[in-house]
């Protein structure tokens, strides 16, 4: 039977080469303007390429665009999607290359206040090199631990040639608030552990006593999925009457820390978001727990607590972990927004870009978060595969 | 005494399913609670170790009350065995045999000894299992770490609840060897439930048969069989070859005579049952047999008449 073009060909590939072609003819790889406050005038992919001038240039584009013909009819072979992945890596560090060259000769032949901004273009470039690669590793096939090993090392030349961009502006604005990050990152952090490590000691106690008591679980599981439904701006702000109204009461609190704004309506919400994949992962995991194997650990003399801890947990701890998995890597993102209540974070550089229409701060605040939820969700992959191939 | 039901009642849901049970089982016995499904023989054992409560009367372990016990002392003081075995699937064969060793606070180098010690009096070699998880076990190599685990700290006691039920009746059959051969050597006393006769029969130093929550009839298994004490007896033990499970009883051995006249022509090892002398008689057309011991020597010969009519050797 012969087998239709859609079968023999990669369809994900050509769709990302022709929006990654369409975006570098229709949309502006970046932008100059003659300083911060003006916007910028569009420059184009083929302008960039231009000005570079450089033959090499070319023919490198041009073999990029060849390999990635090839792999689209090739989807099976090996080699050429490991081809496809490289290129992928050269190709993310080519564009950003690209532009902090142009930012670079911008600024020596115009003024040195001007301003060269990454466009739309390359971020869909950026975008559509990450996903191709992607889609090559994912047809490599490896072991779980491999392929994120590729995925990460996908990054590698990027870092390299991070400092030939410091011309551009999105390095200009990191310039002028590097000492805010730090301390952001790490309150973000603050602010997710503190939220994460009680829901899940809270959440697997909950799940521990709704096997055991059915009534339990038909009164919890709906408030934890009303809760879900709520917007979490919205949720911020109905805590900060309650926790403003308490501190007032008691200053104890109040001198603790606890009040309207800042930390605690922020992590009283993202706690309670995070509840329901930890209880419902929890719960699935403690009830796929053999029967007889807990029934054989109470006739031989174990007490609630040996059962607990030797046998019901690290059987159920596969299906905890994805239910923990997601909780981080939701809290990570949640926790952007909580800036809005004073909490602090990244999302508050977000939020200072987003309300002095600085749109290269904003995305100097995402990218950071972006990366912790990525860090997260591999971490917890990791662990998982391990935990499961170890027994 | 080792255990000692007195007057012991238990309800379920509302009615009774055990009545005033009264036993004694003495220390070495391998006794066999026997009886159909729903006769209670479950309960009784479950009884034994608090699995299951009683609701009057006593149950005495080694002359104590087994409430003015700590729940948890009890249970780790009898080693229990059941059909599905109950492995902990995250544990190796080594980790689940030492689950009550450890529990009990044994050091690491007494674990290990006792571990191995076990495996090989199961016949499972120590160096490929004990490492091994129990998904990489066939039933009956589960079963047999479950015995394992069950004798693991030593307990005066093994409850076993239809242990080998599951399994095929080759692994079954050799199971069953080994459980005799272990009560043997160790002198146990052992609590076994089953609903198979033959099984009872094979293992049993005592049997309790049960029907409804009461005791039918308590005995050897020769005299259930020989005096079924009523009609449920001798109707469930198998009415009709009650005479072929007496023999199953018998060895040849007592019967051995000396060959007259010319040598039979087939032959069986003087280790048989009765039971098999005369089924292989039967199916060879023959009313005489040759016995050989294990090296093939002929000791003598067997004859149908003496192993029918000597019923009391």
């Amino acid at each position: 039977m012969p087998t239709s073009l859609v079968q023999r060909c990669n369809p994900v590939l050509a769709l990302y080469v022709a929006l990654a072609i369409g975006a570098a003819w229709g949309l502006p790889f970046l932008r100059i303007s003659p300083n911060r406050l003006l916007s910028g005038e569009p420059i184009y992919l083929w302008d960039v390429l231009l000005q570079q001038g450089s033959p090499l240039v070319f023919v490198l584009v041009f073999d990029m665009a060849a390999l990635l013909c090839i792999a689209v009819w090739l989807p099976k072979g090996r080699t050429i999607q490991a081809w496809v992945i490289l290129a992928m890596a050269a190709g993310l560090a080519g564009v950003w290359l690209l532009a902090s060259q142009f930012a670079t000769s911008a600024i020596q032949a115009e003024n040195p206040l001007s301003r060269t901004a990454l466009g739309a273009g390359f971020w869909m470039l950026s975008a559509m090199a990450w996903m191709i690669a992607l889609d090559a590793i994912d047809r490599l096939q490896l072991t779980t631990l491999r392929r994120l090993l590729v995925q990460s090392a996908l990054l590698v030349p990027l870092l390299l040639l991070l400092s030939e961009g410091q011309h551009l502006s999105i390095a200009k604005e990191y310039a002028n608030q590097s000492d805010v990050f730090g301390p952001a990152i790490l309150r973000h952090l603050q602010i997710v552990w503190s939220a994460v490590l009680p829901a899940l000691v809270i959440g697997l106690l909950l799940a521990w006593r709704m096997t055991q008591k059915q009534r339990l679980r038909q009164t919890l599981f709906p408030v934890l999925n009303v809760i879900q439904t709520i917007p979490s701006i919205a949720l911020f702000g109905l805590l900060m009457a309650p926790l403003a109204w308490m501190a007032v009461q008691l200053p104890a609190l109040g001198q603790a820390g606890i009040s309207g704004v800042g930390m605690a309506p922020a992590v009283i919400a993202l706690f309670m978001y995070a509840l329901l994949p930890i209880v419902r992962s929890a719960l699935a995991g403690l009830e796929q727990v053999p029967a007889e194997a807990v029934h054989a650990a109470r006739a031989m003399g174990m007490s609630a607590r040996q059962l607990l801890w030797q046998v019901e947990l690290p059987l159920a701890l596969p299906a905890l972990l994805i239910g923990l998995r997601t909780a981080v890597v939701q809290t990570t993102g949640l926790a952007a927004i909580s800036a809005l209540v004073g909490a602090g974070g990244l999302g508050q550089i977000m939020f200072d870009g987003l309300f002095s229409a600085a749109n290269e701060l904003v995305i100097l605040g995402v990218i950071p978060i972006v990366l912790l939820a990525m860090l997260a969700d591999t971490f917890f992959k990791v662990l998982s595969s391990w935990i499961v191939t170890s027994p | 005494m080792m255990i000692r039901f007195e007057h012991t009642r238990k309800l379920y849901e509302g009615a009774t399913a055990i009545t005033d049970l009264n036993l004694d089982i003495q220390q070495g016995e391998l006794l066999v609670l026997l009886g159909p499904s729903g006769s209670g023989k479950s309960t009784v054992l479950k009884m034994v170790n608090r699995m299951a409560s009683h609701d009057g009367g006593h149950i005495f372990f080694n002359g104590q009350d087994i409430n003015s016990f700590n729940v948890q002392d009890l249970r780790r003081r009898m080693g229990y065995a059941i059909q599905s075995v109950g492995l902990f699937p995250h544990r190796t064969v080594a980790q689940n045999i030492a689950t009550v060793p450890k529990l009990l606070g044994w050091d690491a180098h007494r674990v290990q000894a006792r571990v191995y010690e076990l495996l090989k009096l199961l016949a499972l070699d120590p160096e490929p299992y004990a490492s091994r998880y129990p998904h990489q076990l066939s039933g009956g190599q589960q079963q047999r770490v479950g015995v394992a685990r069950a004798l693991a700290a030593d307990p005066d006691v093994l409850l076993m609840d239809e242990p080998f039920g599951a399994l095929d009746p080759v692994t079954r059959a050799a199971l069953q060897l080994a459980l005799k051969n272990i009560h043997r050597a160790t002198g146990k006393t052992i609590l076994f439930v089953t609903h198979d006769i033959d099984e009872a029969l094979l293992l049993a130093t005592r049997i309790v048969l049960l029907n409804q929550g009461r005791i039918a009839q308590v005995g050897t298994p020769l005299e259930l069989l020989q005096q079924p004490a009523n009609d449920f007896v001798a109707d469930f033990l198998g009415r009709a070859d009650l005479g072929l499970k007496q023999l199953s009883l018998r060895s040849i051995a007592p019967h051995i005579q000396a060959i007259e006249g010319k040598d039979p022509i087939h032959a069986i090892a003087n280790t048989a049952t009765s039971r098999e002398a005369i089924s292989q008689m039967a199916a060879l057309h023959v009313s005489t047999l040759s016995v050989t011991d294990a090296a093939g020597t002929v000791l003598g010969q067997v004859r149908a008449a003496d192993l029918l009519e000597n019923q009391h050797a």
